[in-house]
């Protein structure tokens, strides 16, 4: 298999994986917040993974861990007690639906045909908050969160930045109030992700209970699942130089080993670890009945199946049949140039029989 | 887990890799009904404490009455909700839990153990048109499942891991969906090896319980023969969770001597230890003594060479 979804999950590092087995042994087991000796060495090692975390974001403010960049979405976006919010119309869903339940009227900004917001997009009267992802998970484009969030701040609101895709690989965003990730989109583990809050900045907790993580997020954390976090968050930024380099030439082999596909998204201001392509009469399918043996995907993993025309390719105004006839190829640290043209020659045959 | 680890793929992807992860989360999902003998719905969360948290804001009914031993969990959850009595032991008595709202109440009490009679809570509370959830966190895995609408537990208090927990639904009808995961009732990608870990401790055999019986029993008639108090003791416990008082020790004192001779125990529960605040549990029972408690418990790896050791220990710290 030829693994080309970098963007739904990314293969575990085995630095990660390593990372965690020591806790998952029979001395890792203890829970981090009890007093005795097993006790305070999980929570030494939880605390040596929150440093590494820490690393993804700007210096002045504090992570806490959750359980995914959802929870984290949630607690940013509950939690401030913003009543009236605006975030960008190409959010994953985990702000989109998060905003929405909070503001029915929830502003919406536009994007243009590149899927990009406009720096200077105008804020609705009376905003708490606003959110503007990094980069897109569907289309990779890079959104200039700094100017929206300086807005954000003219306008005496918070800003919120869904930096999932592009924690490790990009410069955190500098200015950002709230920012969220995940674990397992940089190489760590499913069921942790982070919340960096602002210093001096107070949120609602949406679940209680023990109090750990400050009272804001209570439940027992988990030692094995931080430090493959830690480990995770830690090798992605010693490599990012080099994973950035290994993406752009993967990126510009596939890009031209796919003449006639038109990229959706803007060409320059990206994340080229992602590549969204479209091709007119393309049935999607059927394509990727015949690349069985690639994992690709025609949108977000989360709305995959929902049959729906993806909500991010509507916005950057293309047409249901446009957005319909759209894959998305993902890759990133692990994937090969052996498995880029293979996986290229599959995607023009299949295209080739449908004859297109 | 370490399948889950190799199944990466994100369980929502329709390629074959995804597929391949959401056909083992699926089956997973029922080994676990299968294990615990639950034929309700199953949604996976990151822990009791947001399956409680799910349960609570979620339920179609509001939240009226909790028990005050609850977990703070559930207790800061809990607003106004009435404060369901409780007598010297901490049980509920059943005609308390006849509202027409959301009751929660514990299966077995973190603290002390003590087991609640859900079946015949759930019963008073649905016969007035209620709903009762049960925070099976120290039970699950250990006792047979109680019979309530919505059941919370955490993988890693039976022998899983931390960072996977579940609630436990009746009925879908029971709760409204946010949209997202779990059929819209919990947003996030799964945790594959979090589930597939949660199973696997959720299949093995129950013997050892009767071995911990048989420990704290031992420890129960030890510690009282030695001038000290095992509390609680006179009703139903989880084998696995016991609370001692040592006359004219405070429990902080106790656990530096106890961890200086390497024995791990607690003074209440984990997440408040070290606050030296007093228990609520030990507050709404009406102990009167509880600064000298310590909370002892034991699983499947627990040895009786272990238990003659603390009560070695035990001895030389109440001399």
């Amino acid at each position: 298999m030829i693994y080309l979804d970098y963007q739904a999950t990314t293969p575990l590092a085995p630095e990660a994986r390593e990372a965690m087995l020591r806790w998952l042994g029979d001395d890792g087991f203890a829970n981090p917040h009890s007093p005795h000796r097993p006790g305070r060495a999980a929570a030494a090692a939880v605390e040596f993974a929150r440093e590494q975390v820490a690393g993804l974001f700007p210096p002045g403010g504090r992570v806490v861990f959750t359980s995914g960049a959802t929870e984290a979405l949630n607690i940013a976006l509950f939690g401030c007690g913003a009543k009236r919010l605006a975030v960008s119309a190409i959010e994953h869903a985990a702000v989109l639906d998060t905003a929405r339940a909070i503001d029915p009227e929830v502003a919406l900004f536009p994007v243009d045909g590149e899927g990009l917001v406009a720096p200077d997009a105008a804020l609705p009267p009376g905003v708490g908050l606003v959110a503007v992802m990094q980069v897109n998970n569907e289309i990779g484009t890079i959104q200039p969160i700094e100017c929206l969030a300086k807005a954000a701040h003219a306008a005496g609101a918070l800003f919120v930045c869904d930096a999932v895709q592009g924690a490790g690989k990009l410069s955190p965003p500098a200015i950002a109030d709230m920012i969220a990730v995940s674990a397992h989109k940089l190489h760590g583990p499913k069921g942790i992700g982070a919340l960096w809050v602002r210093d001096g900045l107070t949120l609602t907790p949406l679940i209680y209970g023990g109090g750990q993580e400050q009272g804001l997020r209570s439940g027992t954390l988990s030692p094995a699942l931080c430090a493959g976090f830690g480990a995770a968050a830690a090798l992605a930024l010693s490599l990012r130089e080099s994973d950035g380099k290994h993406v752009d030439k993967l990126w510009t082999t596939l890009r031209a080993s796919l003449p006639g596909w038109t990229l959706n998204g803007s060409e320059n201001h990206r994340w080229k670890g992602n590549l969204n392509l479209r091709r007119d009469g393309l049935d999607v399918a059927r394509l990727m009945s015949d690349c069985r043996d690639i994992a690709f995907s025609a949108g977000s993993a989360c709305a995959s199946g929902s049959g729906r025309p993806s909500h991010v390719l509507r916005a950057l105004g293309l047409t249901d049949a446009e957005a319909r006839s759209s894959i998305r190829l993902g890759f990133g640290r692990y994937s090969t140039l052996t498995e880029i043209d293979a996986a290229a020659a599959q995607i023009r045959d299949a295209a080739e029989a449908q004859g297109l | 887990m370490l399948d889950g680890f190799a199944l990466w793929a994100n369980p929502s992807s329709p390629h074959g890799a995804g597929r391949k992860a959401r056909a083992a989360l699926e089956d997973a999902r029922e080994r676990i009904r299968a294990a615990l003998g639950w034929d309700g719905e199953v949604i996976f969360t990151s822990s009791a404490s947001e399956a409680l948290a799910l349960g609570i804001s979620r339920c179609v009914l509001p939240l009226a009455a909790v028990s005050p031993v609850e977990h703070d969990a559930v207790l800061r959850h809990a607003g106004t909700a009435t404060r369901l009595p409780v007598d010297s032991l901490g049980l509920v008595r059943p005609a308390d839990c006849a509202v027409r709202g959301l009751v929660a109440v514990q299966q077995a009490n973190s603290e002390t153990g003590v087991m609640q009679p859900i079946e015949a809570l759930a019963s008073a509370a649905r016969d007035a048109g209620g709903l009762l959830l049960a925070d099976c966190a120290q039970g699950a895995g250990k006792l047979t499942l109680p019979d309530a609408d919505m059941i919370a537990l955490s993988a890693h208090k039976f022998g899983g891991p931390v960072g996977i927990g579940a609630l436990l639904v009746r009925d879908w009808a029971m709760l409204a969906p946010t949209g997202g995961q779990e059929r819209g009732y919990r947003g996030g990608t799964e945790n594959l090896p979090g589930v597939l870990g949660m199973v696997a401790a959720l299949e093995v055999d129950r013997e050892w319980l009767e071995t911990a019986l048989m420990l704290r029993n031992r420890i129960d008639s030890e510690i009282t023969a030695m001038g000290g108090e095992s509390l609680c003791a006179a009703t139903a416990r989880v084998p696995t969770i016991a609370a001692y008082r040592m006359p004219g020790r405070s429990a902080n004192a106790q656990l530096i001597r106890f961890d200086a001779k390497g024995i791990a125990v607690s003074a209440g529960s984990a997440c408040s230890s070290g606050s030296l605040r007093t228990s609520h549990v030990l507050e709404a029972i009406g102990y009167p003594h509880a600064t000298e408690v310590i909370r002892v418990s034991l699983g499947s790896e627990t040895t009786a060479e272990e238990v003659e050791r603390f009560l070695a220990v035990w001895a030389e710290v109440a001399r």
